[in-house]
């Protein structure tokens, strides 16, 4: 394996993780909630996906567990936001912090304990072709899934009817309420989904990127997809640039520490935050247009 | 209805007088980790001396923990330790020093243990491991059995025991091994399984084949494993991570230590002073030397037990910066504890510029 296909093998798992969980939360905050628990919700979903795949030996139940438990922290979630109308900036990072906690808890006697990774899939022929085999044809199923998620959400919201439905929900909740489209429904759908994505992403970690749980495995990855979506615009294709980005400089930076080339470390490790920023910020420069969806963190109460 | 108020007073009498026995007889000693206690590395291994302490001192002592605790914003959690009636506080990673030494001057009588710092006070002692005599075993370990005479090493922080790790590392593989060269990646952080992985993703890629960390998550040690290289776990005993790649593991054991101090304390003679055991005070354990050829394992066994009679050392002097200049020797034929202590710079041959 060259130096090149082993960069990028390994930029597409660091990116992963990143992507999965800024575009659920991009549907959230389209939808005009703002979600900051997805650390905590990643952390669950890494806890549960772990514990769940080493007791019943299969990675399949190890990512349902995952998902199934990002969306149930996702619940609480929305029980506070929507159904009591609670501060969506103080129910985010309480959340961040139960999740944590919950997550330390669950995952408590899975401590020390080591799994087989996912294997990536091999089709025969095709990831076997020099160079391009790996990269394309032999990476493993949460990275296509990413991938198709992106596509997915890019097409849902600019092509479906419910896409229209989310966004202007998003935009204007009083209009939207007028309009005759239950608000409410339409953020609890989109929550659940980002608490979905966020536990798939934490899975992710437990049980392809690191096979192992320990708490606080999630190391601010959540927190990083988070400012992915605002530097990209709340806009899916520019998430997808952004995460691989991060994760291109977050790996190129350490090739290059391997391979001496004399850099200072500290300014290497910044390197990653400081190019995926200005690279977004340059992308929406000269653009005057509103991109932040206008209800965004505001709380809906329908009036009866 | 007299004797009953009477009753009553007395009891809530005996129960004021009981419970202030009760708070002063029973120590309670504080813990602050950088990491979580299941990094199962470094926090876990300070843990273990935690539940050592409860153990050999039942009912006397009482013992609370902080995990997760950055180190920049640390002095506010040693200090609500303190002011909840901690009489003595074991800070547990380098960058807790200074605000170890802050809150100490703001509570004279409560008692500090920093781990790994060189700063002390009448109530701050610190302690620290010869991690590096450790690592100098591995290092001749790896010297050994490299085939591309490429290791890879993932690193922390540049601080001084660190550095001190690398080089004494590089130097044990050198001792056997004169064409072997170092890879070095900072990671800047003690706890990402994520980039500690592609750090060593990184190094193997780029043709390293043993793999030395010294950051405390196992996912160095899986990664090699994954890629069928070797590896040496770190702080814990990491076999169950890395069954046909692990050598051999560095075990930090601060049990004995724990005790011994929680002893002094109890019986009201601890003072503040400087510890620094290694091998031979059992500080440093360690783990059985798997997957490597008989003869690599007797020569590891050897060194090891040279190292504990204080026959063999790390920096025996002459030794040379990587300028090629001979660094003045302090000690007697070996560089002196201090010059370990506060070493800050790479020895000759280290392809890696220092982190300054």
């Amino acid at each position: 394996m060259s130096i090149a296909e082993a960069v990028l093998i390994t930029v597409i798992t660091a990116a992963t993780p990143l992507l999965i969980a800024a575009l659920g939360e991009l549907v959230v905050e389209r939808a005009g909630v703002l979600n900051l628990g997805l650390e905590g919700m990643m952390a669950v979903g890494a806890a549960c996906g772990f514990g769940v795949a080493v007791m019943s030996g299969s990675s399949a139940w190890g990512v349902l567990a995952g998902v199934g438990a990002g969306m149930a922290l996702s619940t609480v979630f929305a029980i506070l936001v929507l159904g009591l109308a609670a501060n969506q900036v103080a129910s985010g990072l309480a959340l961040t912090i139960l999740g944590l906690g919950l997550s330390g808890l669950i995952g408590a006697g899975f401590v020390g304990t080591s799994r087989a990774a996912i294997a990536p899939l091999f089709i025969p022929g095709l990831s076997e072709l020099p160079f391009v085999g790996r990269l394309v044809f032999g990476q493993d199923p949460f990275v296509y899934g990413s991938l198709a998620l992106a596509g997915g959400i890019l097409w849902f919201l600019s092509r479906s009817r419910a896409g229209l439905k989310l966004r202007c929900v998003g935009e204007n909740h009083v209009a939207a309420h007028a309009l005759g489209i239950k608000v409410l429904h339409v953020r609890f759908a989109a929550i659940l989904f980002g608490g979905a994505c966020a536990g798939l992403a934490g899975a992710y970690l437990s049980l392809v990127y690191t096979p192992f749980w320990s708490p606080g495995m999630t190391a601010g990855r959540g927190w990083i997809a988070l400012a992915l979506v605002v530097f990209a615009s709340w806009k899916p294709l520019r998430v997808l640039l952004g995460a691989y980005l991060f994760g291109g400089a977050t790996v190129l930076q350490l090739h290059a520490q391997a391979a001496s080339l004399g850099l200072p470390s500290q300014l290497m490790s910044a390197f990653p935050y400081l190019a995926t920023i200005v690279a977004l910020v340059v992308m929406s420069v000269g653009r005057r247009t509103a991109v932040t969806p206008g209800s965004l963190a505001t709380p809906f109460v329908p009036d009866r | 209805m007299r004797h009953f108020t009477i009753l009553a007073s007395a009891l809530a009498l005996a129960a004021g007088l009981a419970a202030p026995a009760a708070a002063q007889e029973k120590l309670k000693i504080g813990f602050i980790y950088v990491g979580p206690v299941g990094d199962f590395g470094w926090s876990y291994q300070h843990d273990r001396g935690r539940l050592a302490i409860e153990k050999a001192f039942p009912g006397k002592v009482e013992t609370t923990f902080l995990e997760n605790m950055p180190e920049a914003d640390s002095e506010r959690s040693i200090e609500q330790l303190a002011r909840t009636g901690h009489r003595l506080i074991f800070t547990t990673s380098f960058g807790y020093m200074e605000p170890t030494l802050k809150v100490a001057k703001k509570y004279p009588n409560v008692m500090f243990e920093h781990a790994t710092g060189y700063k002390r006070d009448k109530n701050v002692t610190t302690y620290s491991a010869k991690f590096h005599e450790g690592r100098y075993i591995i290092g001749q370990i790896a010297g050994k059995m490299t085939k591309s005479n490429t290791l890879g090493y993932v690193a922390s922080f540049p601080i001084p025991e660190v550095v001190a790790g690398i080089n004494a590392y590089y130097l044990g593989a050198l001792s056997v091994n004169p064409a072997v060269k170092v890879k070095v990646v900072w990671a800047n952080t003690w706890f990402d399984p994520g980039k500690e992985a592609d750090a060593a993703k990184a190094l193997l890629a780029q043709g390293a084949d043993v793999i030395s960390q010294h950051t405390d998550s196992p996912a160095p040690q899986q990664q090699a494993e994954a890629a069928g290289k070797m590896g040496f776990g770190q702080a814990s005993d990491m076999i169950r991570f890395a069954p046909k790649a692990q050598l051999t593991a560095i075990i930090d054991d601060w049990s004995s230590y724990y005790i011994e101090r929680t002893k002094l304390m109890l019986e009201g003679k601890w003072e503040s002073k400087d510890t620094w055991g290694g091998l031979a005070q059992d500080m440093v354990h360690m783990a059985p030397y798997t997957n490597m050829p008989a003869d690599v394992k007797a020569m590891a066994e050897a060194t090891q037990a040279a190292i504990k009679a204080g026959t063999m050392n790390a920096f025996k002097c002459p030794v040379f910066d990587q300028e090629g200049k001979e660094v003045p020797c302090k000690g007697a034929g070996v560089l002196s504890d201090e010059q370990v202590v506060g070493m800050n710079f790479y020895v000759k041959g280290i392809d890696d510029k220092l982190p300054k």
